[in-house]
């Protein structure tokens, strides 16, 4: 499938929007550029209706009030999981990860039922926080590189059979099992990288738009590729404690 | 007018332990917190007032109370803007008496001890407040006014969540007296409505990117124009000062508000410190006057020349210290240095940075510097803008520059690296 345009929906930056996450937005848009094509991002507010017709959906991260105001948002508007049935590529952050799950678990710990577009169930890390580097490698994406990326979160998620991770950790605490980050179902994604991820993994967000316009033409990008690496560097420099889940 | 004096704190604590009376503990403190400060800086490794702070409430866990007791301290927090109206505010009582203050800029406890140790001990003492520490410093001081100026996102791998921290403050509130405060940032007034007076000073907000969500109740806030408010009942409370044009107004009284340092937060944080000083019993007209003369404060602002290049420094550390900074830089084609680090109190990760809208920054010369320069440039590319030049020091980025005008735009390591490099060759 081949495009003129694509278009790139944001989906609730204002209240999925703590960690940057416009950022996603930027890079998909610089890598579509790159490969020669042209794009645009649709900001949709929380007032707004979520068009269906978009190619790629992002989701942000989130405080855990203005998650919960997205949830009833996203809940009664219906329009994402249908551009997702209709073939649209998601990439959902933290928050917005959850919110694609069968079911997430609000401040309270209280199991509320997400949009079931991912075959996920998050709750909540019993332990501290994870916060800091991750670094892992992505599964069933050959030629992507290594995934690197920063996570602030309280949330884990236990993948069902429809799911796969998106990859296996080296550094991180990710989806909470010290094993794996993030999960992919079709062409929908979810992670806990926070903020801009698809800045720092450029492979990661041309598998986004190869699902929904076919094969790219080649763009290297010289500086995103220094700045992977020294964020590669830095997570193995500073390996964090095992994940709470296992320490227990 | 009613001046509330401090001192609630009990000794009760601190004289259970060894027997050795509090004061006692407080005077070898300070012998012992003033040698190793004295060392401090003959060893070149600062100014000496952390550490003797440290040393300070080491010897003497209860020393901040002991040391407020019975003086009248204004306490000055916030995500932005802290330095400069402490400054600001302290510059405005001292018209009229001795003021002590922690202006350095350190306000973790042993900062703020440090300031509360000073000799001779005058009565006032205006202490800029980390955020996260307001509680502790409420406590241990009995602080009676606190100045509360704006809650946004910042460091979220240490404070996670701006309605979290509005909460605290809420609690930690309830025990004072009288609150100056934003009403044009929900996140404050909640936490302002605690304390039993409270002063609405319309400063002004230019972030609203926080603003989605009640910091009260969690539900959908409702926004119109400076409007807002929530069905739980929290909105912005009506002002007692306001600005009309170059005027800072309230109902009895209406000063020029003519500020030295350039951009919209200064004005603001202008607003805040007359407010607060025309409560404290200084006139409005003489709080307004302190003002001319602060040209820069630690380094903000401050304007350096280096071999043709006319160079003005600007701190911004968060999303909203950024939209300030666009604010003083302007539309200009004027050359930008930014010196961008992630070292200790810069925060870990720069995420944030995508929240800064740099497509303004467009069709003017740019340069990186810093240690996570990789990442600022990266973020530049991602509005487009590949044309940007990289440089290991600010001096060798100023270097790149044609003569003229720079700003150089740092956040908080970065900024005091560049105030030391600009000061060593100005």
């Amino acid at each position: 499938m081949s495009r003129d345009e694509l278009t790139i929906v944001l989906v609730y930056p204002d209240a999925l929007g703590t960690y940057g996450d416009r950022g996603n937005a930027l890079a998909v848009r610089h890598r579509a550029l790159g490969h020669g094509m042209s794009c645009r991002i649709v900001e949709v507010g929380l007032r707004d209706a979520i068009p269906r017709s978009g190619d790629v959906y992002l989701l942000g991260g989130g405080e855990d009030a203005s998650m919960l105001v997205a949830w009833e948002h996203l809940r009664h508007d219906r329009g994402l999981p249908a551009a997702v049935e209709a073939g649209a590529a998601c990439f959902a952050v933290c928050a917005g990860y959850q919110l694609l799950a069968e079911r997430f678990a609000d401040q309270s710990g209280t199991g509320r039922p997400g949009l079931g577009v991912l075959d996920v169930r998050c709750g909540r890390l019993p332990g501290p926080r994870a916060v800091g580097e991750v670094l892992a490698e992505p599964l069933g994406m050959p030629g992507i590189g290594f995934l690197t990326g920063f996570e602030n979160h309280q949330g884990d998620a236990s993948l069902g059979p429809a799911a796969r991770p998106l990859g296996t950790l080296d550094v991180g605490v990710g989806n909470g099992d010290r094993k794996s980050e993030g999960a992919v179902q079709g062409r929908v994604v979810g992670t806990y990288l926070h903020g801009p991820a698809l800045v720092r993994n450029s492979g990661l967000a041309d598998r986004l738009l190869e699902s929904v316009a076919g094969p790219l033409a080649p763009y290297d990008d010289d500086r995103v590729e220094r700045l992977r690496e020294e964020r590669r560097r830095a997570a193995l420099g500073g390996r964090r404690r095992v994940s709470p889940r296992q320490a227990a | 007018m009613v001046t509330f004096l401090s001192g609630k704190a009990s000794f009760t604590r601190s004289m259970a332990g060894d027997g050795l009376r509090p004061s006692l503990r407080v005077a070898l403190g300070r012998v012992l917190g003033r040698a190793a400060a004295d060392l401090s800086r003959r060893t070149g490794r600062g100014s000496g007032g952390v550490i003797d702070g440290r040393v300070l409430l080491a010897l003497a866990p209860s020393a901040a109370q002991e040391l407020s007791c019975g003086r009248e301290i204004v306490l000055v927090s916030g995500t932005n803007g802290k330095t400069t109206t402490t400054a600001f505010l302290a510059a405005m009582l001292r018209s009229t008496g001795p003021v002590v203050s922690n202006e350095d800029g350190a306000n973790t406890p042993a900062g703020l001890v440090h300031a509360l140790a000073q000799r001779p001990a005058p009565q006032r003492v205006v202490l800029e407040t980390d955020e996260a520490w307001v509680p502790w410093t409420l406590q241990e001081t009995g602080a009676a006014t606190t100045v509360l100026l704006n809650l946004s996102r910042d460091q979220l791998h240490r404070h996670h969540e701006v309605a979290a921290l509005s909460a605290t403050w809420a609690a930690a509130l309830e025990d004072v007296n009288h609150a100056v405060a934003n009403a044009d940032d929900p996140a404050v007034v909640h936490a302002a409505t605690s304390a039993a007076r409270q002063t609405w000073v319309a400063a002004g907000a230019a972030w609203t990117g926080d603003l989605v969500t009640c910091p009260r109740c969690g539900r959908e806030f409702h926004l119109e124009g400076v409007q807002w408010w929530c069905t739980c009942g929290l909105r912005r409370p009506e002002p007692d000062w306001w600005l009309e044009d170059d005027y800072l107004v309230s109902r009895g009284a209406r000063v020029p508000l003519e500020v030295a340092l350039p951009g919209r937060a200064s004005r603001a944080n202008a607003a805040m410190a007359i407010a607060s000083a025309v409560d404290l019993g200084v006139p409005p007209e003489e709080a307004a006057a302190a003002l001319q003369g602060i040209r820069s404060v630690g380094g903000r602002f401050q304007v350096f020349e280096h071999e043709g290049r006319h160079v003005r420094l600007l701190l911004a550390k968060n999303p909203a210290g950024w939209v300030e900074a666009l604010d003083v830089v302007g539309p200009s084609q004027c050359p930008l240095v930014l010196a961008f680090n992630s070292a200790g109190v810069d925060g870990r990760d720069p995420s944030w940075l995508y929240d800064v809208p740099f497509e303004k920054v467009a069709d003017r010369p740019l340069v990186v510097t810093g240690s996570r320069a990789t990442d600022m440039e990266v973020r530049l590319e991602m509005e487009e803008l590949g044309d940007v030049l990289r440089a290991p020091s600010v001096i060798a980025a100023l270097d790149l520059l044609p003569a003229g005008d720079v700003y150089v735009v740092a956040n908080y390591t970065a900024f005091q690296d560049a105030r030391k490099e600009l000061d060593s060759v100005s």
